[in-house]
């Protein structure tokens, strides 16, 4: 029974990383793939790691997987709003380059 | 089939798919047009590659490949934090460069 939830939590997690690079590959701009990236990607992570606490179930690797967990969900908007600033500051800056050109 | 079986298997085909993500994200640092893509697709690879450290640590028992996964996650971290402000001052700079 235990061995079907884990099995359960990886392949749910390796489909949703997969989402999420194929997201990254095919989306038209930056801000979109950035927009598969950050949530598909840590969503898959977030359950394969899950997963592997379950197997391993003891209360110190529980634990670090709950921090990995916290941690990734608390840091990946930071860094996806500081690219997506940057890239949109570029985005802008050509936008405007070719209306004054047009 | 026996759970173990269905364990076993679904290993396989998460480490298939977890990989097959890192390649598709290093497409994307290969061709991406822009430093802001290829900023995202090393983001997206840090992410990824925590997720491998959680399949094998299934797949083999260690137990420290998850205090890899968490250590990954902290520099991850500031790495992304640090490509994006350079990208971000190299993109003023350039503009100050144009004022001038």
């Amino acid at each position: 029974m235990i061995d079907i939830i884990i099995g359960n939590f990886l392949l749910l997690g390796g489909f949703f990383a997969l989402i999420a690079a194929i997201g990254l590959l095919r989306l038209p701009d930056v801000l979109t793939r950035m927009h598969a990236s950050t949530k598909a990607g840590v969503l898959g992570s977030s359950l394969i790691l899950v997963g592997s606490a379950v197997y391993l179930a003891e209360v110190e690797i529980t634990a670090r997987v709950v921090a990995t967990i916290l941690f990734l969900m608390l840091t990946s908007p930071i860094g996806a709003h500081m690219i997506g600033r940057a890239a949109v500051r570029h985005l802008s800056k050509t936008h405007d380059e070719a209306e004054n050109e047009g | 089939m026996t759970p173990a079986a269905f364990l076993e298997l679904s290993i396989y085909a998460s480490f298939v798919m977890v990989m097959l993500s890192l390649a598709i994200a290093f497409v994307r640092l290969a061709i991406g047009p822009s430093l802001a893509d290829r900023v995202v697709a090393l983001d997206m690879m840090t992410v990824t590659i925590i997720a491998v450290c959680g399949v094998a640590a299934v797949a083999t028992g260690v137990y420290a490949l998850i205090d890899v996964a968490l250590v990954l996650a902290l520099v991850g971290f500031l790495a992304t934090v640090a490509l994006a402000r350079f990208a971000e001052r190299r993109d003023a700079k350039r503009e100050e460069a144009r004022h001038d």
